[in-house]
C-alpha cells in the first residue's frame, strides 16, 4: 500500500508532472524523426538534467524512453520508415494497412497495444525489480562478473546483425573503457601521453557520436531518398472486432516484450521481432501478415513498448543495462550520484517508486498525445534534413562539450561518428559498443577482484553455483542467434 | 535483376584485396595489432600491488579476442559474401570535410564560428539555397543554443574571436 502511494507521488507534484509532460512530448518527437530516437535524445538531454534534482532527471529520461519507443510507430505506419529500430517490424503491416486507406485504424491499434504493453511492463517492473534486487544480495564479485559476461554474450543476439560482428563491437566497447588510468593501479593505458585521456573516454561523446553524428553522415548519403507518405485523417480507436482479434496477441507480446527486456542488453528491437513472429505463429490468418495484418501491428508494438519496463529491471536492480537507452539512463543515475543495485531499493524506495509511477503516467500520456496528436507529430517528419541535421549537430556539439567542458570530448564525438558510420555500413551494430563501454569497468573490476579472492585460480569460478548458472546461460545466449535465424527463416 | 547479377559477377571477379570483407577485416586486425603491441609498453606493477592480473592483461585478452573474431568473420565471408555497398556520394565526403573544417576552426579561431561554418556548409551542400534558412541554421539557431547553454547550465565556452566579444558584452 505504501509503495502504491509512493508510485502515485508524481501525480501530486506539479514539477514532476511538467517534466513528464515535456519528456513525453520530446520523446514522441524524437521517436517520430527517423534516425533519432530515445537513445540519442536521452544522451543529448543528459547535460540539461544537471539542472534538475535526481528524481526529475530520471523521470525525464524514462518518459523520453517510453514515448520515443512508441513514436517510431507513427513514422513506420505513415512513411514506411521506422522512426526507431524497435518499430521496424511495425512497418511490415502498418504501412500496407495505411496504403489501404486505414492509417487511422493502424495507428489506433499501435497506440493501444503500445500503451497496454508499456503498462504491463511497468507492473512487471514493480514486482520483479525488488525481487531481483533481493537476489542480488547473494551476489559477490564472481557472480557479478559472470552476470556481466552473460550480458555481453546477449549482445550476440541484438538486432539483425551478425552475432560475431556484434561480439566484436561489444569487445571494442569494453576496450574503450580500458583507455585512461587503470582504476586499480593508476597505470596509464592507451593514453599516448595525452593528459585528457588519463580520465578515460566519457560515455556521452561516444553515444552522441555513434548515434547522432553517424546518423548525420548516413543522412548525407540518402539525400535523394523520397518518402511516400500516406495521408492520415484521424487516429481511430480499435473496433470491438479488432479487440477480439488482437487481445491475446497484445497480452502475449506484452509478456514476451517484458521478458526480452529483462534480459541484459536486449531491447525493444529484438522484442518486437519476436513479438511479431510469435503473433504470426499463433494467428488464424498468418497469410495476412506482411499485407496489412492488424495482429502484426499489435504483436510488434505491444512487445517493443513492453521491453521498456522490462529493460529497467536489471538496470535498477543490478546496474546492468537492459538496452542501449537504459545504458543512457544508467549514466544519468550515476551522474546524479544514484548507485543502482539492491541498496537503492532499501535506502531510497520513494525514488524508485517515483520512477515506476512516472513510467506508468508516461504510458498514459503518450496514449493521449498519440491519439489526439499523431497527425501533428507526423508533420514533424516534413522538416527537411538539410535544416534539421545542422541544428542537431549544434545541440550535439554543445551538449557533449557541456559535461566536462572539454573540446577533446567534441573531437572524440566526431571520431566516433565516423567510426559509427562505417560500422553500420559494414553490418556492425553500434549498440554493443555502448553496452560494452558501460559494462567494461564492471567486467574488468569484478574479474580482477574475483581472481584475488580465488588466488588466481580461474577454475574456482565454476565452484560458485550462481556464477556457473550465468556461464551456462552465456553459452545458451551464444547459441541462441543460430537457433533464431533458423526459426525466423521458417516463420517470416 | 540483371543489374544485381552483373554486380555480383563484378564482385566475384574483384581481387580479394579490393573486396569490403578483406578491407574491413584488414583494418580491424591492423589497428588491433598495433594496440596489442602498445600493451607491451604498459607499466608492470610489483606483485604486492597486483590486483589479480597485470593492467595490460585484460586489454591484451580483448585485442586477441577481437582479432580472432575478425578472422572468423573473414573466413565466414567466403561462404556468404557481404552485401555490396553503393559508392558513397559526394555529399558524404563534403559532410566529412565539414567535420575537419569544424575541428580546424574550433581549434584555431572560435567554437561558435566553427558551428556556424559547419551548419551553413552542410545545409548548402545538402541542397538548401534559401537565405533565410541558411541564416537560421548557421546564426540564429546556434545563438539560441549558445545562450541557452550559457544561461541555463552556466556553461563557459572556450575562448575565441566571437566568444570573447560575447563574454565582453
Amino acid at each position: 500500500m505504501d509503495n502504491l502511494l509512493l508510485m502515485m507521488a508524481p501525480l501530486f507534484s506539479s514539477k514532476l508532472l511538467l517534466v513528464l509532460f515535456f519528456g513525453t512530448l520530446f520523446g514522441l518527437i524524437l521517436g517520430v524523426l527517423p534516425g533519432l530516437g530515445p537513445t540519442t535524445g536521452g544522451a543529448l538531454i543528459l547535460p540539461f538534467t544537471m539542472t534538475l534534482d535526481p528524481l526529475s532527471a530520471i523521470v525525464l529520461l524514462t518518459s523520453i524512453y517510453c514515448a520515443g519507443t512508441y513514436g517510431g510507430a507513427i513514422t513506420a505506419i505513415l512513411i514506411n520508415t521506422p522512426g526507431t529500430p524497435a518499430a521496424a517490424a511495425t512497418c511490415l503491416d502498418g504501412y500496407p494497412l495505411a496504403q489501404k486507406g486505414e492509417a487511422g485504424r493502424a495507428l489506433g491499434m499501435a497506440t493501444v497495444s503500445s500503451t497496454v504493453g508499456g503498462i504491463f511492463s511497468v507492473i512487471i517492473l514493480v514486482f520483479f525489480a525488488p525481487l531481483l534486487a533481493k537476489l542480488a544480495y547473494e551476489f559477490g564479485q564472481p557472480e557479478y562478473f559472470a552476470l556481466a559476461i552473460f550480458g555481453l554474450t546477449m549482445l550476440a543476439s541484438i538486432g539483425d546483425g551478425s552475432p560475431i560482428k556484434n561480439l566484436i563491437a561489444g569487445a571494442f566497447g569494453i576496450l574503450i573503457s580500458t583507455i585512461g588510468k587503470d582504476f586499480m593501479t593508476s597505470i596509464d593505458r592507451f593514453t599516448y601521453g595525452i593528459n585528457e585521456l588519463s580520465e578515460g573516454i566519457g560515455f556521452i561523446p561516444v553515444v552522441v557520436g555513434l548515434f547522432a553524428i553517424s546518423e548525420m553522415l548516413t543522412q548525407s548519403t540518402l539525400l535523394d531518398q523520397v518518402f511516400k507518405r500516406v495521408a492520415l485523417k484521424a487516429v481511430k480507436l480499435p473496433s470491438l472486432k479488432d479487440y477480439k482479434l488482437t487481445w491475446k496477441t497484445i497480452l502475449r507480446s506484452s509478456g514476451i516484450g517484458s521478458f526480452i527486456g529483462v534480459l541484459p542488453a536486449e531491447g525493444g528491437t529484438v522484442a518486437s521481432l519476436i513479438g511479431y513472429s510469435e503473433a504470426k505463429r499463433f494467428s488464424k490468418n498468418p497469410e495476412e501478415f506482411g499485407k496489412g495484418s492488424i495482429e502484426g501491428i499489435a504483436g510488434a508494438e505491444a512487445a517493443n513498448n513492453a521491453a521498456t519496463g522490462g529493460a529497467m529491471v536489471p538496470t535498477l536492480a543490478l546496474g546492468i543495462p537492459g538496452s542501449a537507452t537504459t545504458a543512457v539512463i544508467l549514466t544519468g543515475l550515476i551522474i546524479h550520484g544514484v548507485r543502482p543495485g539492491p541498496d537503492l531499493f532499501r535506502e531510497q524506495p520513494e525514488f524508485l517508486y517515483g520512477i515506476f509511477g512516472a513510467m506508468l503516467i508516461a504510458n498514459i500520456l503518450f496514449f493521449i498525445f498519440g491519439f489526439f496528436g499523431a497527425k501533428i507529430f507526423a508533420r514533424i517528419t516534413l522538416v527537411p534534413n538539410k535544416i534539421l541535421w545542422p541544428m542537431i549537430f549544434a545541440v550535439s556539439v554543445c551538449g557533449t562539450y557541456s559535461l566536462s567542458q572539454s573540446i577533446i570530448d567534441v573531437w572524440i564525438m566526431l571520431l566516433f561518428g565516423v567510426i559509427g558510420f562505417f560500422m553500420r555500413r559494414y553490418g556492425f551494430s553500434v549498440v554493443p559498443v555502448i553496452i560494452g563501454l558501460i559494462l567494461g569497468e564492471l567486467v574488468e573490476g569484478t574479474l580482477r577482484q574475483s581472481l584475488v579472492i580465488f588466488d588466481g585460480n580461474w577454475l574456482m569460478f565454476l565452484t560458485r553455483p550462481i556464477a556457473l548458472t550465468f556461464f551456462i546461460l552465456s553459452l545458451i545466449a551464444l547459441a541462441f542467434p543460430l537457433l533464431r535465424s533458423k526459426k525466423r527463416k521458417k516463420i517470416l | 535483376m540483371n543489374n544485381v547479377r552483373k554486380q555480383k559477377r563484378a564482385n566475384k571477379s574483384l581481387p580479394f584485396f579490393f573486396k569490403d570483407e578483406f578491407k574491413v577485416s584488414f583494418i580491424i586486425i591492423f589497428i588491433s595489432t598495433i594496440l596489442l603491441i602498445t600493451t607491451f609498453s604498459f607499466d608492470i606493477v610489483p606483485p604486492i600491488l597486483n590486483r589479480g592480473i597485470q593492467p595490460a592483461t585484460f586489454p591484451k585478452g580483448l585485442l586477441v579476442l577481437i582479432i580472432s573474431l575478425t578472422l572468423i568473420v573473414y573466413y565466414l565471408s567466403f561462404k556468404k559474401p557481404w552485401k555490396i555497398e553503393k559508392k558513397l556520394p559526394k555529399t558524404f565526403y563534403l559532410t566529412l570535410t565539414s567535420f575537419l573544417l569544424f575541428v580546424l576552426i574550433s581549434k584555431t579561431l572560435d567554437f561558435f564560428l566553427a558551428i556556424s561554418v559547419l551548419s551553413i556548409f552542410v545545409s548548402y551542400y545538402w541542397g538548401e539555397r534559401r537565405i533565410f534558412y541558411l541564416l537560421l541554421v548557421s546564426i540564429i539557431f546556434p545563438i539560441i543554443v549558445f545562450v541557452f547553454f550559457e544561461t541555463i547550465l552556466g556553461l563557459r565556452f572556450p575562448p575565441g574571436i566571437i566568444t570573447n566579444i560575447y563574454y565582453q558584452v
